[in-house]
Order: C-alpha cells, then structure tokens, then sequence
C-alpha cells in the first residue's frame, strides 16, 4: 500500500490513467418501464476497462436506476447488458456471477446494523466466496486500514460516523475483489466535512485502475477523477464528453440549463 | 478579587410542598401512595370482617382434602381420593401443556403465515390475507366453541369402530383412532422398566424419562460439538463439511438403543365394549382448545413477523443482493436477525395472551387451573377468595416467567448503537 494520505487533496491527472481497450461493461438498446412509466430510454453505453464514469443529471432522470441494472438490483426489460462478457438474464448463475464482479455503495451506506465492522466485510467473502475465515479477516483488515479505520474494525455500525460507514461500505464492496464498483450517490447524505474523507478513498482506488460508475453531485470529483461525464434527463443519455468539454461547451440546451443550475451558486 | 460564598440559604416554607417544583412532584406521590393504601386496607378489613361474619376464616386448609371428583385429561396419576391441592396441580400441568402446545404451534403457523402475506404470488397472499382477518376479527372463545362442534359433529362415535363392515376404520396402521370423543393414540410402555421415582408421597417420576432425557441431552452436547467443528473447519478452509448426517445419527442413535434396552414398545389402542381401551388420549376438548388457540393467536403472530420484515429497509436486502449473498442467505443472515429484534417484544405478549387465553377452556371441558382450582374445588369448598387468589398467583408466576425468559433472549439480541 503506498503511503498517499489524503490529508490534502491530491492532484491527479485523468489522462494519467490508463483506460484499456477491453470492454467491461456492454448496455445496448436497454429500456425498461415502472408499470407504464417509461424510465430508461434507449440506453447505449460502453464502457472499458479502468473507466471513471461520473453520470449526471436531475432526480428522477433514471441515472440510479440505471446502474442499479447493472447489478441487476432492477430488471431490465428489453436489451442488452453484458458485464465483463456474462450477459446479465434472469439465469441466477449470471447474476452471481456479475454480482461478485461488481461492488456497489449506496447513498445510505445500507451497512448491517446487526454485525460489527469487521463481520460486515467478511460476511459476503464467507459466504458467497467460501473464503476462509482467517483470510478474510486478513483481507477485511487491509481495506479498512485503507479507508483508513482499522482500529474500528469491532464496532457496530451505530457507532460510526457517517463518513466513516461509507468507507466501510467501501471496504466491504472491495473485499469482495470486485473489478468494476457502482457509487450510487455516496455522498449524499453525508454532512460537508465528511465528504471529503469518502471522496478521498474513491480518487485512491481510481488511482489503482478501478473501473468505476458514480453517480454523483459533486462536480468537482468529476472534475478531477472522470474520463468521462454523462448527463443523463427523463431516461436518456442526453450528453457525454470529457469532463473539460462537459463542463466548459455543454452541447445541449438542457445540459447548460442543468449546469448553470448546479454551478451557478 | 472576588470571593466565594454559599448560595444564599433558602428558609423553608410550608407552601413550598405544593408550589415548588422540587418537592411538588414527591408531595403528589405520597398524597397518591397513602390513598391507595388507605383504600386497600379498608377493603381488606372489610373482606376480613365480612368473612368474620359469615363464619368463614380464610384458610388454605382445604388444599390438604379430597377433592372428590375426576378429570378426565391428566398428565399425572390422579383419583377423586386425592386431595384438591393435587387436583390443582394437574390443572397447572394441563395449563402449561395446552400452553405450550399453543404457543409452538401459533408460532410457526404465525411465522409462515407472515412470511407467506408478503408472497408475490397474488393468490397466496390474499388466502393468509383472509385467514388473518377471519381468525383476529372473531372472539376466541368462539373459535374454541366451534371448533370444538366440528370434532364432535365431524368425527364418527367409538361404535363407528365395531362390526365386520365398520363405519370408520383407524388411521396409520390401526395405531390411531380418531372419534368424537378424542383422539386415541398409541402409549409408550417399557417391558424392562427402571420404575419410578418417588418424590415426597405425591409425586412419582419415571426414571425411563429421566434416563431418556439424559442419553438425549448428551447426544444433542455432542451433535453441538460436531457442529462447533464444522464452523472451525469453515472458518479454516472456507468449505463447510457436510455433518447434518452424522449430527443426525448421534441424536437419534443413542436414544433408539437406550429404547430397545428399556424393552420400549407401543401399546395400541384397542376398541374394548362401547370404547377405545388401552393406548393414551387427548381429549377433544384439548384438541379443539389447541387448534383454536394456535389458529387464533397465530393471526397475530403472523402480523407482527410481517411487520418485523418490513421495518428491516429494502436498502439491507439490496446491499447484500449486491454483495451476491443468495435469497436464502439474505433472509437468514440478514433479513431475519434484525427483524428478531422487532419481532420478540410484540411476541412475548402474544404468549402471554395465549396462555391467558386458555383460562377459556372451561367452555369446553377442559381441566385446566381455571376447571379444578377455581371451578369445582371453588364450588365444592365455597372458598372462592382463596381459590381465586390462588388461581392469580398461579397465572401471574407463569406470565412472569414467560416474559422474564423471552426478556432475557430480547437483551441478547438488541442491536448496539453509539
């Protein structure tokens, strides 16, 4: 582990990081539908190995409920997705596959309230990976000394802050070794000065390679992390660029009206 | 420099007790305690020289007499010799048997039930819909009443049995007999028995149940043991051995040799003049107090584990699914630890209410504390303080034992928090 405290924000140059040419994950042509309610549109997104996606857009524009299909919290009901080449279907043999590839945090955290810090990362590894129990209390411990709360390790949930829960959540997605993570909002409910402590752990893991989708408010993090913002209204992919490009000559009237709004105070 | 001194002394004022809200709240206090003592001596003394008059001294003496008449479902020897006081004491035990038949009963039926309400299969849903609704929505007592005419209107009568062309005929290989008057089943019986244990004069127990209860303790140590292995191998390796076989044969093994050692064998019912002879019975009066109960109270549990599933937020459920644990998994790792905690409180007095409940089998003939000790001991000995105070106290201690258990299992799974 290198010894890069984000005491300070670090600098970090996107195009620095290397995107590969394999593709991790295929959407084409995905749609789906809440009873008649059309959320997802047409949906056709590619991305590769290495990524940092941010996805952008007004609530109720269906970015959440977009990368909630990847894992397939939602069904998708016309499409195609296909993560790391399993085509995502109702087969369960699938979907534990995907699910094991893809970590995903959520704006709550959703940490169980029941087990301790350390029971919660190696929960799924036990059960789900047969892991023994040694290792993945060894693994468990590296990801939290990474996210930088060891000496929590037996605590309750309860007990922490809401900054450091979300780094939990961090820690227990990634001691499952996923290859790509999903961010749902995970800043979000946090207050102010903690969410840099959580920002900070997603700028180190983007700085190992982690392919990565975040849903997000915080322009600054796509500023800084993302090869890639996509602007997302009434369930469509309205707009995606590089962040430069994004930000400073949004191309449609929606996104400029979107930006002046959220940039403007 | 400014000095230190003590708050200015306050002089003590009489209207201070009432108008001061230091002492206002512990003057209203006693003014209440000394009321209600007051009151209750005053009823007390009254009871006391009410009694006085009639001639009646509150006495437990007649705990000590012959009761002088039978009960027809026991647990434990008894005639119309023996005295009230064990005549009670085979109501409590068909109390808590009824009980606790009741309760494990009502609780699984009440946790499938709710898990069932929650089905995304429409039809099933609603059913445990209706049934829900039917069973909390009528007074018990009704259920118990009707289900105790639908044995008796349903079942055919012992004479049923008889003749070379029978009416009915006896279920599981002629061991059962279900009649309007009971359900006659097999006894067990030890050729080889160790006799019994007697305990004062009153009590015998057997030492074959004793022996039993022993040999199948040990065998359930070890099957734990053999488990405790499994989860270190787990925690080892990770793969988790497969023991339920093996944990199987140790439980059950041991028990079957100690049975044949003891010459165990079934004595069946038999059909003996107008009636079954032979083999041991439950009354229908038990089984319709039993079904009427557990379907009742089962109403309710069943609604307060649905409710306990839906406090636990979709959001654990969606994190776990995430994390790849299977349905299964989630429920029981999950799903169901957290919604214990919701769940037990709300149980305890559902159990609590059952066994109250169940001071409504006098309605069926059932002998229960309430039919012997405040029934027809009351009646026979006019000692209805007494047997009444009595019956409370009874009640009272199993209640209190009741939640003091399920209290003590609530501690131990409550979440921590800061």
């Amino acid at each position: 582990m290198t010894d890069t405290a984000f005491d300070t924000t670090p600098a970090i140059d996107p195009a620095a990081l290397k995107v590969s040419d394999e593709v991790a994950i295929e959407i084409s042509n995905m749609n789906k539908w809440y009873g008649s309610f059309h959320v997802l549109r047409d949906i056709d997104l590619t991305v590769h190995r290495g990524e940092r996606i941010v996805i952008a857009g007004p609530s109720g524009s269906g970015k959440s409920t977009m990368i909630r299909c990847i894992n397939r919290l939602e069904e998708h009901q016309s499409g195609k997705i296909i993560v790391d080449g399993t085509e995502l279907t109702s087969d369960l043999k699938n979907i534990d596959k995907i699910r094991s590839e893809v970590g995903m945090c959520f704006q709550h955290f959703n940490l169980f309230p029941h087990l301790t810090i350390l029971e919660n990362c190696t929960l799924a590894p036990i059960w789900v990976r047969k892991t023994p129990k040694k290792e993945a209390v060894e693994t468990a411990m590296h990801f939290l000394e990474k996210v930088k709360i060891p000496d929590q390790a037996n605590k309750y949930p309860g007990q922490l802050s809401g900054g450091q829960q979300q780094r939990v959540a961090i820690a227990r997605s990634l001691c499952m070794k996923p290859r790509i993570m999903l961010f749902d909002e995970p800043t979000s409910a946090l207050d102010p000065e903690m969410i840099k402590e959580v920002l900070d752990t997603m700028i180190e893991l983007a700085q190992e390679g982690m392919t990565m989708i975040c849903v997000t408010h915080e322009m600054g993090f796509a500023r800084q992390v993302a090869n890639r913002v996509i602007f997302m209204d009434q369930g469509q992919i309205v707009e995606q660029n590089e962040p430069e490009e994004f930000f400073n000559n949004p191309r449609s009237e929606r996104t400029k009206l979107f930006l002046s709004q959220i940039l403007g105070h | 420099m400014t000095t230190l001194t003590d708050p200015p002394a306050e002089s003590f004022k009489l209207s201070m007790l009432v108008y001061d809200t230091r002492y206002r709240s512990i003057t209203f206090q006693i003014l209440a305690l000394v009321a209600v003592l007051l009151l209750f001596g005053w009823l007390t003394m009254n009871t006391a020289q009410n009694l006085n008059d009639l001639g009646k001294e509150p006495s437990f003496s007649f705990l000590g007499e012959s009761a002088g008449y039978d009960i027809n479902q026991r647990l434990i020897d008894y005639s119309s010799q023996s005295t009230h006081l064990r005549a009670a004491f085979v109501g409590l035990l068909n109390t808590l048997l009824v009980a606790a038949m009741g309760c494990a009963t009502a609780t699984v039926i009440g946790v499938i039930v709710g898990v069932l309400r929650l089905s995304g299969n429409w039809l099933v849903a609603r059913l445990m819909t209706v049934y829900v609704e039917m069973f909390r929505n009528v007074p018990v007592l009704m259920w118990i009443v009707l289900c105790m005419a639908i044995l008796i209107e349903a079942m055919p009568p012992p004479s049923a049995f008889r003749g070379d062309d029978p009416d009915a005929t006896m279920k599981l290989f002629d061991s059962v007999a279900i009649t309007n008057r009971g359900v006659y089943i097999p006894e067990p019986l030890f050729s080889r028995s160790l006799g019994d244990f007697h305990v004062g004069a009153a009590f015998d127990v057997s030492i074959n149940l004793i022996a039993i209860l022993i040999v199948l303790g040990a065998s359930i140590f070890v099957a734990r043991g053999i488990a405790r292995r499994a989860d270190a191998k787990q925690e080892a390796t990770g793969l988790r051995p497969r023991t339920w076989h093996t944990r199987l044969a140790v439980i059950v093994l041991p028990t079957v040799v100690l049975l044949a050692i003891l010459g165990f064998h079934l004595g069946y019912p038999e059909l003996k003049g107008f009636n079954f002879a032979g083999g041991t019975y439950m009354r229908n009066s038990l089984i319709a107090l039993w079904l009427a109960l557990s379907l009742y109270t089962a109403a309710f549990i069943a609604e307060i584990v649905r409710a306990g599933i839906l406090a636990i937020s979709s959001g654990q459920t969606e994190a776990a699914a995430a994390l790849g644990l299977r349905n299964n998994r989630i429920m029981s790792l999950v799903v169901l630890p957290q919604a214990m905690r919701v769940i037990i409180p709300p149980l305890i007095s559902q159990y609590l209410n059952l066994t109250k409940n169940s001071s409504l089998a006098i309605a069926v003939g059932y002998m229960d504390i309430t039919g012997t000790l405040m029934g027809i001991t009351l009646n026979q000995t006019g000692r209805e303080l007494e047997t009444v105070l009595l019956g409370m106290l009874v009640y009272l201690a199993i209640s209190l034992i009741i939640s003091g258990v399920m209290n003590w299992y609530n501690n131990r799974v409550k979440l921590v928090e800061r």
